[in-house]
């Protein structure tokens, strides 16, 4: 298969996260569109290091697994936080930031 | 066959990351994303990156969706309202996806590089093993490398401190024991 057939896919599933990210609701769901997002973007890396034959996109896809390793533990750390503290799992509820 | 593996990799991936967004149950939501990520490791595997397939299987679907079902499982499906707080909030949010997938797509697919319509170059057979990877990372890469650790240390410890569980009773402090429900998010915020 040809490069830009990976590429196109992994726009469609980058968009598909971003429409999970703009409908849901619950902050679990949204962290999971987030992985949807990060996963497309490794696709277009492993991709696009397949294209110049070079192995170092690879390396990129990797740190990008740990950042999003990262950002998962976070989030689920504050989404435990949230439901302790009883306030609704609801990011449309929770707009105390927002002033 | 290798555009049979393709389809059928490029089809799952798409119905499981279609299936994180629809389910409205989060728990079948984390099940389409463990289906999401094996796809996209056949998809890896495609690709000629044996090791990044394999992490992906192993980190993701093994140790971070764990993470989720765990979390899942102690929060309960809180379920969504099916209403719509912001009208129109979902065909909006449909044309953007749209007008974002067609602009991502337009512009790499006419930025000129020469070897996107191409199986790329031929490549030795060690390429994108873990003895490849493992070389890269610890010699070119090896101060991201760490950094990536100590990152992972720190998201941990935040973690802990984030989900840990207060003590109650501290001297000094005269904050009650926590015992009604607040009345309101404020109320919970400022205790």
């Amino acid at each position: 298969m040809n490069i830009d057939w990976y590429i196109v896919l992994s726009a469609l599933l980058f968009t598909i996260g971003a429409i999970g990210i703009l409908v849901r609701r619950s902050p679990m769901v949204i962290l999971l569109c987030l992985e949807l997002m990060l996963n497309a973007a490794n696709l277009a890396l492993v991709a696009f290091s397949r294209e110049v034959g070079n192995q170092q996109g690879q390396v990129f896809a990797l740190v990008v697994m740990v950042i999003a390793a990262c950002e998962v533990v976070v989030g689920l750390g504050l989404i435990v936080a949230i439901f302790r503290r009883k306030l609704p799992l609801d990011v449309d509820d929770l707009r105390e930031l927002r002033g | 066959m290798e555009a049979v593996l393709f389809f059928l990799a490029a089809i799952g991936a798409t119905a499981g990351a279609i299936g994180v967004v629809a389910a409205r149950n989060p728990f079948y939501s984390v099940l389409a994303l463990i289906a999401h990520l094996f796809s996209l490791a056949v998809l890896f595997l495609l690709l000629t990156s044996a090791f990044v397939a394999a992490a992906q299987v192993v980190v993701y679907a093994g140790a971070v969706m764990v993470l989720y079902i765990f979390v899942v499982a102690y929060v309960g499906d809180a379920s969504e309202a099916k209403w719509d707080p912001v009208p129109g909030q979902r065909l909006f949010a449909g044309l953007l996806a749209f007008f974002l997938f067609v602009e991502i797509s337009a512009a790499v697919l006419s930025s000129a590089l020469k070897a996107l319509s191409t199986k790329g170059p031929d490549v030795p057979a060690g390429f994108g093993d873990p003895a490849a990877i493992g070389n890269l990372l610890l010699e070119k890469f090896l101060v991201p490398f760490e950094a990536s650790s100590v990152l992972l240390l720190i998201a941990a410890v935040g973690a802990i401190v984030l989900a840990g569980k207060k003590r109650q009773g501290t001297p000094g402090k005269g904050t009650p024991p926590r015992a009604t429900e607040p009345a309101s998010v404020k109320e919970a915020l400022t205790r």
